[in-house]
C-alpha cells in the first residue's frame, strides 16, 4: 500500500507540476487551458509547503516528536535563500548601493554584517540552506533528547524555540530587514526571477525536491533505523532495554527532518518573492502540523496530500470568505483530531478491511 | 565474598522517592548460571530493584557490581543492556506496529547505532538466529503477524524471545506469568528452565503454584530489603516470612 | 529666563504698583502698554481674581465691554474678571488683544502667579520649574514665597529652588553654600546630582562636600533603581503568574493541553468590556466598581465555556495529549474569529476607574496604580484558588481523582463531572486574570495569544502540578525579565528569558519544584 501510494504521489507531484509548467509556457495567455504564471507560483507554493509538511510527518508520525517550531526551520531556510537574493539585488536597489542592502543603508548602516558575508555566493546560500537549520536542530535536539523531554513539554519548548526566534528577527538591529524581511529579490543565478520561464522551472525545482525528499524519507523509514524509530515512538523504554539510545535516532531524524524543512523554506522564498519574521509565527508551525494530520500522520504521503489540500482550502476561503477561514481551520483542527484520528489516508485505508467479502488482503509489509 | 562465579552483587543499595525508602540496604548475591525467584508482597522493592539494575532509577547509596567490576550504578540503560543484562517487564512490551520477525531482528545482538541500522540489510546468519528463537518460543507459524494482533501470552513469549535475541548473561523476568492460561503457565516455566541452561535468570513473581514449579532457590523482600532466602520449603517455614505474608 | 527677570522686577516694584493704582484690572481695558502694566501688577497684587484674568487673557477669552467691565468666557457662559461672579454684560464685548510684549509680561506673570497661587500643586510646580532654571536671580522671589509659605511638601520645593539658586549664584558664603549642598543631597534625585556636578569655581570645601554628595545621590540613585526594577518585575510577574494561574489548574492539574487557554483570558478581558458597557448605559452610577463587577462575571463567562469545552471537546481526548493540543488549538483559532465578528477586530476601549489610575511617588520610586491593584488581585486570586483546593469540598474531590481516579470513582465521587468543575475552575481563573489584563493591554481578539507561550512556560518551569511552583516561577521570570531589560533591551531581554527557559527545562525537565515519587516516573 505504502509503495503504491509513495508512486501514485510522485507521478502526481512530477506529472503536475510539469503539466502547470508547460500550459503556463507552451499556451499563448488567451488559449482555454493555459495557467496563469499566478497559479504556477501557487502551486510552487503547496509543494514547498508540502516538503515542511513531510518534514513533520517524518518527526512526529515516525518518532513521536510533534514539534510546533518546524517553520521555525522552514523559515531559517527562507532566510538564507532570501539574503543570496538580498546580495544579487546589487545596485539595483533603490538606495543603488553594491554592497549593502536597501533597509541597511536606510539604517545607516556602514557596514555589511559579519554574517551576511559569503551570501552573495550561490553555492553558499544553498550549503547555509542545509547548514542553518541542520545546525539549530542539532543543538536544540541534543539538548532535548539527551535530557529526555518528550511529549509535551517537548512540543511546548519547540513552540518557545520558534517565538524567541519570531521576536528576534523583528529586531530591525539583528540584521534581517525586521518587519518588513528580505524582498524586491531581482534574479537568481543571473536568471530575472519575474519571467515565466523561471516561475516554471522555479515549480519543477519544487516538484523534484519534494520527491526526493519523500524517496529519503521513505528510505529513512523502512530502513532497519526506521524501524527502530518507530519502536522509539511506541515503547521508548522497550529500546533502551534492548541497548538502543533513542536519543541519537530522535536527533538524527530531527536534524534531517530540519534541513528538509529548510530546503522548503528555500524554495517557498524563491517562488513567493519575500521572507519576514512572520514566518516564525507558532500558528504557522501548528498549521503545519494540521497538515500532516488531516493527510495521515505517519504515512509522509499523507502529509503531501494534506498540505496541498489545506492551502487550496486556506486560498479558497481566505480569498471568498475572509471571515470564515479561522472558523473553518479550527473546525478541521477538531474533526481532524475527533473523527478523523488517521487522517484522509487512514480512511481510505481502513476501507477495503471493512469489506471482508474481497479477496484476502496481502500480508502488508511493515512499514 | 565475591567469588569469581558472581555474576551480580547488590551491596547495600538504597533507593528513597520523596523520604519513602523503596529499597532499605539490600543486598543481594547472584552467582553465575543461577536462577533466582524473588518474592514479597507489594511495595516491597522487588520492581525499585529491577529499575536499579537495568539503569532506570540511579540509588542513593550502594553497590551494584556486575561480572568481573563493572559498576552498573554509572551507566545508563543502553550501556547495561549492551554489557548482556536483559529486563522483561511486567506488562509485555514489544514493538507493536511490527511483525514478530522484525521485533527479533530488532532485538538481535549487533550494532545499535544509527549509522549501521541506517543501511543494514538482514543477512544470513541473523535470519538463521531469528529463525532458531522463533522455534524456541513456539512462535514460527505467527512470524509474519503484526506484535499487536498476538494474544496476551503469545506477547509474553515474544517478549522473552526479544531478550533471547539479545544474548544477554542475566536476565531479569518481571511477572512473566500474570494473567497467562495453567497451560501457558506450565509451558512458560518449562521456557524459562530452557532459558537458565545458558543464562542466569532474576524472575520476579507473585505465583506461588509457578515459584515451586520452578524449583530454585528464593528470596524474600520485604520494605526494601531481604527478609529471608533459601528453597521455597524453607521460607515458606520462616515465621517472619509467615507474618508478612498472612499479617500479625 | 526672561520670566525670572521679570518676576524680580515685579517684586521690587510690588509696593509701588499697589499704590499707584487701587485696580489692577483697570488698565486691561486699556492700549497694549496698559495691559501690559496691569498684568505686571496683578501679578504681584495677591488678588484671587488674577490668576484666571491673566490666565483668559493668555487664552484670549477675555473681553471688555463697552462700560470697560471686563469678562471671561468659558464654556459659553460669561464671568467677570473682577469679582468671579457670573453675570451678563451690556453691549457688545471686545476681545482684549495681545502683542508680543504683553505675551511676555503675561508668561513672566503666571510663573509669579502660580510661586504665589493658591493651590498648593501649582505654587509646587512653579518651584520645581525654578529649581531647574536654578537662576540666582530668583532669590528674593524665593525668599519671600518660602517666608509665607504653609505647606511642608512645598516648602520642601521651595528649598530646594532656593538651594539650587543659591550654588549657582556663587557669591554665597561658604557655610551657606554647604547647607545648600546639604539640602540637594537630601534631594537625592538626578537632576540634584547633575546640578551639583556642574558647579566650577567653588571654594575646596564646597567642591568636595559636592562630589560627595553626588557619589552619595547615586548609590541612592542606584539603590532605587533596584527596587523600581523589582516593582516592575513584580508587576510582570503578577500578569504572568494571573494568565498561569488557571492553567496551572488545568494543565498542572489535569494535565489537559489547552492552547485555548488565552482565549478564556481574552474573553475575560472582552466580559470587562460587556460590563462597563452595560453599567455606562443602564447603571452610571456603578461606574466607579465596573471594573470589580467584572470579575466574577468574567469567572462566570469564561468557567462556563470552559466547562463546555471539557463536556464537548476535551473528554474525548483524555489520555492524547498531543491530540488535545491540536483540538484545542483549532478551538482558539474558531473563538478569536468569533469574537472578531461580534466585537470587530479593533481594540475595545476598556475603562480605568478613576482609584484604579494615577501613580505614587515615593523617593524614587514610581508605583502605578492599576499595577499596584493587579499585583493584589494576583495573590488574591492565587490564595483563593489554593483555598478551593484545600478546604472545600470540591477540592477535596478534585485532589482525590487527580491522584487516583479509579479509587475516587469508586468512593462515588462522579469523575467526569469533576473533570467538567475542575476545567471550569481553570478556565473561570484565566477569564478574572482577563479582567486585570484588559486594565494594562489592548482589548482585542488577539489578546490571548499573547499570553499562551508565557504561560505554559511559566507552569513547566515551577513544576507541573505545583502552585507554590507557579508562583515563584511568574515572579522570578517576571524579575529576571525587567532585570535584564536595562542590559538588553526589552525584547532581547524576552528572548533571553525564553533561551534560558528552554535551556532549564533541558536541564530539569519537571520544573524548579517537581513532583516526586515512582507514580510520577511511571
Amino acid at each position: 500500500m505504502s509503495r503504491t501510494a509513495t508512486t501514485t504521489c510522485l507521478v502526481l507531484v512530477l506529472g503536475g507540476a510539469a503539466l502547470l509548467a508547460v500550459l503556463n509556457l507552451a499556451l499563448p495567455a488567451d488559449a482555454p487551458l493555459h495557467v496563469p504564471t499566478y497559479t504556477v507560483s501557487l502551486a510552487g507554493k503547496y509543494l514547498s509547503y508540502a516538503m515542511l509538511a513531510v518534514a513533520v510527518d517524518l518527526v512526529w508520525g515516525f518518532a513521536g516528536i510533534l514539534s510546533l517550531g518546524h517553520a521555525a526551520f522552514f523559515a531559517l531556510g527562507g532566510y538564507a535563500i532570501g539574503m543570496y537574493l538580498m546580495r544579487q539585488i546589487g545596485t539595483r536597489g533603490v538606495y543603488g548601493n553594491a554592497i549593502l542592502p536597501d533597509f541597511m543603508v536606510f539604517l545607516n548602516w556602514k557596514q555589511l554584517p559579519w554574517y551576511w558575508h559569503g551570501f552573495d555566493n550561490a553555492f553558499f546560500a544553498i550549503v547555509m540552506v542545509l547548514l542553518v537549520p541542520g545546525l539549530l536542530a542539532l543543538v536544540f535536539g541534543w539538548l532535548a533528547f539527551r535530557s529526555r523531554v518528550s511529549g509535551v513539554y517537548l512540543s511546548i519548548i519547540t513552540q518557545a524555540l520558534t517565538y524567541a526566534l519570531l521576536l528576534a528577527f523583528f529586531r530591525n538591529d539583528m540584521g534581517f530587514g525586521g518587519n518588513n524581511g528580505l524582498t524586491d529579490f531581482k534574479d537568481v543565478f543571473g536568471i530575472p526571477l519575474h519571467l515565466d520561464a523561471t516561475r516554471d522551472g522555479l515549480l519543477a525545482a519544487s516538484a523534484v525536491f519534494l520527491a526526493v525528499e519523500l524517496l529519503i524519507a521513505r528510505y529513512v523509514v523502512t530502513s532497519r533505523f526506521g524501524k527502530v524509530l518507530i519502536a522509539v515512538r511506541d515503547t521508548e523504554s522497550r529500546t533502551r532495554f534492548l541497548g538502543y539510545r533513542p536519543e541519537a535516532y530522535k536527533l538524527f531524524v530531527f536534524v534531517l527532518s530540519a534541513v528538509m524543512a529548510g530546503v522548503g523554506g528555500a524554495l517557498y522564498v524563491l517562488q513567493v518573492g519575500i521572507i519576514n519574521p512572520s514566518e516564525f509565527s507558532p500558528a504557522n508551525s501548528i498549521e503545519a502540523v494540521i497538515w500532516v494530520a488531516v493527510g495521515g500522520r505517519g504515512t509522509l504521503v499523507g502529509a503531501v496530500l494534506g498540505a496541498v489540500l489545506v492551502n487550496l482550502g486556506k486560498t479558497y476561503f481566505t480569498g471568498a470568505l475572509p471571515e470564515l477561514w479561522l472558523f473553518a481551520l479550527g473546525a478541521l483542527f477538531i474533526l481532524v483530531t475527533l473523527l478523523l484520528p488517521d487522517g484522509l489516508l487512514g480512511l481510505a485505508r481502513r476501507r477495503p478491511r471493512a469489506a471482508p467479502a474481497g479477496p484476502a488482503p496481502e500480508p502488508e509489509p511493515a512499514e | 565474598m565475591i567469588h569469581n562465579d558472581t555474576l551480580l552483587y547488590l551491596d547495600g543499595v538504597t533507593v528513597s522517592f520523596d523520604g519513602f525508602r523503596a529499597l532499605n540496604a539490600l543486598s543481594l548475591v547472584l552467582e553465575r548460571g543461577e536462577m533466582r525467584a524473588v518474592i514479597g508482597p507489594n511495595g516491597a522493592g522487588k520492581t525499585t530493584m529491577m529499575d536499579v539494575i537495568t539503569g532506570k532509577t540511579r540509588p542513593d547509596s550502594g553497590k551494584v557490581v556486575f561480572g568481573e567490576a563493572t559498576d552498573l550504578t554509572r551507566l545508563d540503560e543502553p550501556a547495561i543492556a549492551s554489557l548482556g543484562i536483559g529486563r522483561k517487564f511486567q506488562k509485555p512490551t514489544v514493538f507493536e506496529p511490527h511483525t514478530v520477525w522484525d521485533n527479533l531482528l530488532l532485538a538481535l545482538a549487533g550494532d545499535r547505532r544509527p549509522r549501521f541500522t541506517l543501511w543494514a540489510r538482514q543477512s544470513a546468519e541473523e535470519g538463521e538466529r531469528v529463525e532458531a528463537i522463533l522455534q524456541t518460543i513456539r512462535l514460527a507459524e505467527h512470524r509474519g503477524r503484526r506484535a499487536g494482533d498476538l494474544s496476551h501470552g503469545q506477547k509474553q513469549w515474544l517478549e522473552i524471545g526479544m531478550l533471547l535475541a539479545q544474548e544477554p548473561q542475566l536476565l531479569l523476568v518481571d511477572e512473566p506469568v500474570a494473567g497467562m492460561t495453567d497451560a501457558e503457565t506450565e509451558q512458560t516455566a518449562e521456557l524459562l528452565r530452557e532459558i537458565n541452561r545458558t543464562r542466569s535468570v532474576v524472575v520476579v513473581e507473585h505465583d506461588m503454584a509457578f515459584v515451586r514449579a520452578l524449583g530454585v532457590k528464593v528470596t524474600v523482600m520485604h520494605e526494601g530489603a531481604v527478609l529471608s532466602e533459601g528453597s521455597i520449603d524453607h521460607v515458606s517455614a520462616d515465621p517472619r516470612v509467615v507474618e508478612v505474608y498472612l499479617g500479625r | 529666563m526672561i520670566l525670572l527677570r521679570v518676576l524680580l522686577l515685579l517684586i521690587a516694584i510690588c509696593p509701588l504698583a499697589a499704590r499707584a493704582d487701587d485696580d489692577p484690572f483697570a488698565g486691561l481695558a486699556g492700549g497694549y502698554e496698559d495691559i501690559r502694566r496691569a498684568v505686571d501688577a496683578l501679578a504681584l497684587s495677591g488678588n484671587p481674581h488674577a490668576e484666571p484674568a491673566v490666565a483668559a487673557l493668555q487664552a484670549g477669552t477675555l473681553f471688555v465691554a463697552p462700560d470697560r467691565s471686563l469678562w471671561i468666557r468659558q464654556d459659553g457662559t460669561l464671568t467677570n474678571a473682577r469679582t468671579g461672579d457670573p453675570g451678563t454684560p451690556d453691549g457688545d464685548l471686545k476681545r482684549v488683544r495681545v502683542n508680543n510684549a504683553v505675551r511676555r509680561s503675561i508668561e513672566a506673570a503666571m510663573g509669579a502667579l502660580t510661586l504665589f497661587s493658591h493651590d498648593p500643586a501649582r505654587r509646587m510646580k512653579a518651584a520645581a520649574d525654578l529649581f531647574a532654571q536654578h537662576d540666582a536671580a530668583a532669590l528674593p522671589a524665593l525668599d519671600r514665597a518660602l517666608a509665607n509659605e504653609q505647606d511642608p511638601a512645598v516648602r520642601t520645593a521651595l528649598q530646594q529652588a532656593r538651594a539650587a539658586a543659591l550654588l549657582s549664584a556663587g557669591t554665597a558664603p561658604v557655610p551657606d553654600r554647604l547647607a545648600a549642598i546639604a539640602v540637594l543631597r537630601a534631594r537625592g534625585d538626578l537632576d540634584a546630582s547633575n546640578l551639583l556636578a556642574s558647579l566650577s569655581g567653588q571654594p575646596p570645601a564646597v567642591a568636595a562636600a559636592a562630589s560627595a554628595a553626588v557619589t552619595a545621590i547615586a548609590r541612592v540613585q542606584q539603590l532605587w533603581a533596584l527596587v523600581q526594577a523589582v516593582f516592575y518585575g513584580l508587576s510582570l510577574g503578577s500578569v504572568l503568574l494571573l494568565a498561569a494561574a488557571g492553567l496551572a489548574i488545568t494543565f498542572g492539574v489535569m494535565g489537559v493541553i489547552n492552547m485555548a487557554h488565552g482565549e478564556m483570558v481574552m474573553l475575560g478581558a472582552y466580559t470587562t468590556f460587556v460590563v462597563q458597557q452595560v453599567i455606562a448605559t443602564s447603571l452610571p452610577a456603578l461606574s466607579g466598581v465596573g471594573v470589580l463587577l467584572a470579575v466574577p462575571a468574567a469567572f462566570l463567562v469564561a468557567g462556563a465555556v470552559g466547562i463546555a469545552i471539557e463536556r464537548l471537546l476535551i473528554r474525548f481526548l483524555y489520555g492524547r495529549p498531543l491530540e488535545t493540543l491540536l483540538a484545542t488549538w483549532g478551538l482558539s483559532l474558531a473563538l478569536q474569529q468569533a469574537v472578531r465578528s461580534i466585537f470587530g477586530a479593533s481594540n475595545r476601549n476598556v475603562t480605568t476607574p478613576g482609584w484604579m489610575s494615577g501613580a505614587a511617588e515615593w523617593g524614587g520610586l514610581t508605583i502605578t496604580f492599576n499595577r499596584l491593584y493587579i499585583i493584589v488581585f494576583a495573590v488574591l486570586v492565587l490564595v483563593a484558588l489554593m483555598a478551593v483546593l484545600r478546604f472545600t469540598a470540591l477540592g477535596l474531590q478534585m485532589r482525590a481523582v487527580t491522584q487516583n481516579r479509579r479509587m475516587a470513582a469508586a468512593m462515588g465521587i462522579r469523575t467526569p463531572w469533576i473533570d467538567a468543575l475542575t476545567f471550569g475552575l481553570g478556565s473561570g481563573v484565566a477569564g478574572m486574570a482577563g479582567v486585570a489584563l484588559s486594565q494594562i493591554d489592548n482589548v482585542s481578539p488577539n489578546l490571548g495569544q499573547g499570553y499562551i507561550i508565557d504561560s505554559f512556560m511559566v507552569v513547566v518551569f515551577g513544576g507541573v502540578g505545583n502552585l507554590w511552583g507557579t508562583l515563584v516561577s511568574a515572579l522570578t521570570l517576571g524579575i529576571v525579565n525587567k532585570f535584564l531589560e536595562p542590559l538588553a533591551g526589552a525584547v532581547l531581554a524576552k528572548i533571553l528569558v525564553l533561551v534560558l527557559l528552554i535551556l532549564f527545562i533541558q536541564r530539569k525537565p519537571r520544573g524548579m519544584f517537581p513532583l516526586k515519587g515512582r507514580a510520577v516516573e511511571a
